[in-house]
């Protein structure tokens, strides 16, 4: 393992541990404040945490652990951070501004700047490189800013939401950048959109309250989600229980049916899961006869459009709120408005069940 | 910038224009009763008379060590008081400001008191061979003393509206913290730091009391203009009313300069 982390900070109720492979990118996926920026600010160097270590190959970061007190200063750590806003220095413009990296490794103004200029060409900015930053868009400045993440030649990039704060527009082009940038790079990205982890990421991790609950490769946390923010991030319902024979069992007694993986042998007690999408739930009102299965009383707590279906959010018995994606024809025909009791009946066919 | 409301209404009772107007007219009526008591056939000898020309060229050699002391000082000063973390932090920002508020004659004895002969500094100074009090030196301390707390409150505002955003992205790009200082934080706050030299300068011009004290009044040496104004309005009052109007002169252009960069700056300052 290439990089190695693991500390804990009190005060903000902060406690990680996590590896990096030579060349793996991870996104880190949580609510606000659970902590991502945190793990970036203790990585970087800008924040001390009470315990702790971390390391890049033979290179000790931090040592707080043991009586040791090693702590490297944030220059000397090689972990060049990419924040929300771009930052550029604004008295300089772009070129110079990526050159500000290999000028304080030590590099000659000329050098700094050859260097700088291959790193602006290598995010498309080579036309912007005599531009001061208040001349820049905000896509613009944060391709500069990236120019001068990488010049400085970091072991260990820290992306913190660098997609966030720019409009719809800019964000693909600087997405489809940083596809290209972050191949075969150790690189850390914090981000609140799925499509940054699918298209950036090799592994995600998920977050929340200052604690990791959920890792694995991309593509298996966000289909087969086991936290309920992954589970939200992947549009899907969640609910968490014991396995059964026939699908879980939720705490309150509910029983959602569904499809085990193949080859699964039932081990009663087992935590599980259940996932499955809101176009798999329908609406009825009133009691539905013959009781199918997977039929929920629950009480709606918001509809909202959603692409051209209304998504009706509800909360069930058990508090776990579940959301079904029904036509706008049928929301005006069952009237349906918040505080309504309604019933849910999930497709069982369409959950997947699996360990959580 | 424009913060003016969409509207035309500002909500700005009458009756404090008619206030207000007394308060320009208490800074204004008497530059106007000086200019109008100014010997013009007169004006060009009288401030070019030998004391005159001496005890400008004083003022502005002093001032412009003094300024120049006050941003060796003072920057490093705003540093530690707007991002250093020590104890005694709150008091040390206490008594740097002190001399805003401290009579300069207080500040004169006190200095009188360190450097002087039987001072605290002064005897080990004095057996080094070096003499401070009465000297031109003097009056350099002087005006830095009284100076320094409008370079640092300037300064650590800068500093203080600039954040220290840029400062940790730059030590992730492995900016030493020297490297950072010179590179990215100093240019941040030139402004800042510009307006704050052009006030100590124009505190420095001004200084009486503690150059009086601490310095004395030697023709050439220590006599600084506000000095030989004081003793001109004895003897010459027509010599003392020009010079004032060259020192009101100095203190316009001080003024605008300062103004005219801070709205210079504000205009650029959009940036996030």
């Amino acid at each position: 393992m290439s990089f190695e982390l693991q500390a804990s900070l009190h005060a903000r109720n902060f406690d990680m541990s996590l590896s990096l492979a030579d060349g793996e990118t991870v996104a880190i996926l949580g609510p606000n404040g659970a902590g991502k920026s945190t793990l970036l600010g203790v990585i970087s160097g800008l924040l001390r945490p009470d315990s702790g270590s971390a390391r890049i190959a033979d290179k000790q970061l931090f040592n707080l652990d043991d009586g040791t007190r090693l702590w490297k200063a944030p220059h000397l750590r090689g972990t060049a951070l990419l924040a929300q806003e771009a930052l550029l220095f604004p008295h300089l413009n772009a070129l110079d501004n990526v050159a500000f990296g290999p000028r304080s490794a030590g590099a000659s103004k000329v050098a700094a700047r050859e260097t700088a200029q291959h790193w602006l060409a290598e995010v498309d900015a080579m036309p912007l490189a005599n531009r001061k930053p208040s001349q820049l868009s905000g896509g613009q400045a944060q391709r500069v800013a990236v120019a001068r993440a990488l010049a400085a030649e970091p072991e260990l990039l820290l992306l913190d939401e660098p997609m966030a704060a720019l409009d719809i527009h800019a964000a693909p082009l600087l997405r489809r950048v940083l596809k290209r940038v972050l191949k075969d790079r150790k690189a850390i990205i914090v981000t609140h959109d799925v499509l940054d982890a699918y298209m950036l990421a090799d592994r995600v991790i998920v977050v929340e309250k200052g604690r990791i609950v959920e890792e694995g490769p991309t593509r298996d946390v966000l289909e087969r989600p086991r936290s309920h923010f992954a589970a939200g991030l992947a549009g899907l319902n969640l609910v968490t229980g014991t396995l059964t024979e026939e699908g879980i069992t939720t705490p309150d007694g509910r029983v959602f049916a569904g499809q085990h993986d193949s080859g699964w042998s039932p081990s009663p007690g087992q935590a599980g899961v259940a996932a499955f999408p809101p176009s798999s739930v329908s609406v009825f009102l009133g009691d539905v006869h013959g009781s199918p299965r997977n039929s929920f009383p629950v009480t709606i707590t918001d509809l909202e459009p959603h692409g051209d279906q209304i998504r009706v959010r509800a909360a069930g018995g058990s508090a776990q709120a579940l959301s079904a994606d029904i036509t706008p024809a049928a929301s005006a025909d069952l009237g349906l408005v918040p505080g309504m009791d309604v019933r849910f009946v999930v497709k069982s066919a369409l959950v997947a069940v699996y360990p959580a | 910038m424009n913060r003016r409301s969409t509207f035309g209404y500002h909500g700005v009772p009458r009756w404090v224009y008619a206030v207000a107007a007394v308060g320009g007219m208490l800074v204004v009526l008497p530059l106007v009763a000086m200019v109008a008591k100014v010997n013009w056939p007169q004006f060009i000898p009288l401030i070019t008379s030998e004391p005159s020309l001496a005890a400008l060229g004083l003022s502005l050699r002093t001032s412009a060590a003094s300024t120049l002391l006050c941003v060796v000082l003072g920057v490093p000063l705003a540093l530690v008081l707007a991002r250093g973390e020590f104890p005694g932090q709150r008091l040390l920002r206490a008594f740097v400001l002190l001399p805003l508020v401290l009579p300069p004659v207080v500040g004169g004895i006190a200095l009188l008191y360190t450097f002087g002969r039987q001072g605290l500094l002064g005897k080990s100074l004095e057996v080094a061979g070096i003499q401070i009090a009465f000297s031109t030196t003097a009056v350099i301390l002087a005006q830095t003393f009284v100076a320094l707390p409008f370079l640092v409150v300037s300064l650590e505002g800068a500093l203080r509206s600039a954040g220290n955003r840029y400062e940790a992205v730059a030590a992730t790009l492995g900016a030493r913290p020297t490297t950072v200082l010179r590179r990215v934080t100093l240019p941040l706050v030139l402004p800042g730091l510009a307006s704050g030299a052009v006030l100590s300068f124009a505190r420095s011009l001004g200084e009486f009391g503690a150059t009086l004290t601490f310095a004395g009044s030697l023709e050439g040496v220590t006599r600084t203009l506000p000095l030989e104004i004081y003793l001109q309005r004895e003897t010459d009052p027509d010599a003392a009313v020009a010079l004032s109007l060259v020192l009101v002169a100095v203190a316009v252009a001080v003024v605008g300069l300062s103004y005219g960069r801070r709205r210079g700056s504000a205009a650029s300052g959009g940036q996030a």
